[in-house]
């Protein structure tokens, strides 16, 4: 693919001025995309006192580590949710990286007498779903989602688009042969899909794997719904909600904290916390961005084709 | 195997759809305080829950999110159209990979932390633009209490996290295209951007197809995070924010009143639905072989 791109853009080209111009027109905009990001991380290097001086600026009258020192000496809760955020994410993708593939593997299998139906049965939920009111209703009083980790992983763990990304992945990468071999040589229906089949689907797992913990990283709105009076196990990105909303979030519920880190609290540096805060959450989606991108474009694509 | 999913189907998707009887009772918490015992012993209420419908803040909502995202499929398919041929057409493949990767980051940010990015450039008290601002002696404008800069914003936003993901996906149907084609054009005497017109953007019209199938199907559904977090579901601005998903949830939030909220998530769904239908069965009589199902 690359290599035909290449001769596409290679052949009888637009010309220099062209060029110059889509040169501009891209890199402009490329840069406007990761220009706030950029401009956070400086808003968290700078002192208070510019911020109180000329607000928040590129050129800050000058820095500071305070907010980071801030997030390290107030430990507690911070660290807590960022463990949250973890903990969600891994736990989630886990789990729901092996639904997605216990459900689609059946689906892709042409001797699955009931391919048809359950094909139906995921897919109809991308067309229709009963609502937000609804479904809350069923997920907190009658399956106890409410103020844990469960409600936090639960409603997320089954997407019908990653089924469909995974069942193409089956279907290009799998021929219907290898599981007859396999099926031959009397191999169960288990063994044969982790034994035979899941080696050769690796980059389909490894893509429906970051795009699941993506949803799981960033999630927050399932603690807007469900975490009414646990904020121990909230992530870090429904904590930053909270602190937009409430800027004296970490003070007031000074009693998530240790006692010298109550003491701390009172006189936050709590703008420049907050964007510190931020570039905690962005940074280990920037760190990994580069690796996993290319999965991540594969899954896409595939799903949207086939969607 | 199809087991846990299937039941996670159920439990999560299709008992909830049972639930929409929801929105045509006067659902309380009966005792003992058990789902269903809520819903059965809930008293009807017909079709009062959907009264909502003749109040002025429902037609602001509605139109706020069809034109919304009416302008912005729009907006994002040609901009993310042309940015695609634009890469691809790039002699310097080294930059184009890095002008790709730089678009497609905000993708993966939550809408928490791009409110974030912008509160940085409009807060009150320290935000960049206000503070420019003040540095020139003009008086601050206080963004999260004026409506006039909000749709502009809004859309910037929905750019900013959008296109490079529907560019990512535009440049890999353009990659896709067989370069014999490029070459039997270039023989014919058509010049570059003839090659684009006949070769690039027929090549890739599948794509778009479906890509607008299923935005047009999703026009009544608009996207939470970004209307809620960005604008930090402020009031003053709810003529220009308001979108029905942040009606449904604002309504269950502040007033509790589920039977109206469900009535106006169960519109929306049934509408939804609908759109989805019938762009798909429009896309089948022009072209079949690009509609969804």
């Amino acid at each position: 693919m690359q290599k035909a791109q290449r001769q596409h853009a290679g052949l009888n080209a637009f010309g220099p001025g062209a060029q110059a111009l889509f040169h501009g027109v891209l890199g402009l905009f490329a840069l406007l995309c990761i220009l706030p990001f950029a401009f956070v991380i400086v808003i968290s290097f700078t002192s208070e006192d510019s911020i109180r001086q000329i607000g928040y600026s590129f050129a800050p009258l000058s820095w500071s580590t305070q907010a980071y020192g801030y997030v390290f000496a107030l430990g507690g809760a911070l660290w807590r949710s960022y463990f949250n955020s973890f903990l969600i994410t891994v736990v989630g993708t886990l789990l729901s990286v092996s639904i997605c593939v216990l459900y689609s593997y059946p689906l892709y299998r042409k001797d699955f007498r009931y391919r048809g139906f359950f094909n139906f049965l995921s897919f109809f939920t991308m067309i229709f779903g009963g609502g937000l009111v609804p479904t809350f209703v069923v997920c907190k009083t009658l399956l106890g989602l409410s103020d844990n980790y469960a409600a936090l992983i639960v409603p997320l763990l089954f997407s019908p688009f990653n089924v469909i990304v995974m069942r193409t992945f089956f279907q290009t990468t799998v021929p219907g042969e290898l599981i007859e071999a396999a099926t031959i040589d009397g191999a169960g229906e288990y063994r044969t899909l982790l034994q035979v089949v899941l080696p050769v689907v690796k980059p389909g797992i490894a893509t429906i794997a970051l795009l699941n913990a993506l949803a799981f990283w960033n999630e927050w709105f399932l603690s807007l719904l469900y975490i009414t009076k646990n904020m121990d196990v909230i992530p870090l990105q429904y904590l930053l909600m909270r602190m937009q909303r409430n800027a004296d979030f970490l003070a007031k519920n000074a009693g998530m904290l240790g006692a010298d880190a109550a003491k701390a609290a009172r006189n936050l540096p709590s703008q420049s916390l907050k964007m510190a805060l931020v570039v905690f959450i962005v940074v280990p989606i920037a760190c990994a961005y580069p690796f996993f991108q290319r999965y991540v474009v594969a899954g896409l694509t595939v799903g949207s084709v086939k969607g | 195997m199809v087991m846990p999913g299937a039941i996670w189907l159920l439990l999560i998707r299709y008992l909830p759809m049972l639930g929409v009887v929801i929105a045509f009772k006067n659902y309380k918490a009966q005792k003992p305080n058990t789902f269903w015992n809520n819903l059965i012993k809930s008293d009807w209420v017909g079709l009062k829950n959907f009264q909502f419908l003749s109040s002025p803040a429902t037609a602001t909502m509605i139109r706020n999110t069809l034109a919304y995202n009416a302008v912005w499929i729009a907006l994002v398919l040609v901009i993310a159209v042309t940015f695609a041929v634009m890469m691809s057409e790039l002699k310097n493949r080294f930059m184009a990979k890095a002008y790709q990767t730089m678009m497609f980051f905000p993708y993966f940010l939550s809408w928490v932390v791009a409110s974030y990015f912008v509160l940085a450039f409009l807060d009150p008290t320290s935000g960049m633009i206000p503070s420019i601002q003040k540095s020139l002696g003009l008086k601050p404008t206080q963004f999260y209490m004026t409506t006039t800069w909000w749709p502009l914003i809004l859309t910037l936003s929905n750019l900013w996290k959008n296109v490079g993901y529907s560019s990512v996906l535009y440049l890999a149907a353009i990659t896709g295209i067989d370069t014999t084609l490029y070459e039997a054009a270039a023989v014919d005497g058509a010049t570059k951007p003839q090659q684009v017109w006949h070769v690039t953007l027929p090549g890739i019209r599948p794509m778009i197809v479906i890509l607008l199938i299923m935005s047009v199907g999703k026009i009544f559904n608009a996207d939470f995070g970004l209307f809620y977090n960005v604008p930090q579901n402020s009031g003053p601005l709810y003529p220009v924010t308001q979108v029905i998903d942040t009606y449904v949830y604002n309504t269950y939030a502040n007033t509790h009143n589920m039977g109206m909220s469900a009535a106006a998530g169960l519109l929306q769904s049934v509408v939804g639905c609908l759109c989805i239908v019938a762009t798909n069965a429009i896309v089948s009589r022009i072209d079949s072989e690009s509609a969804l199902f």
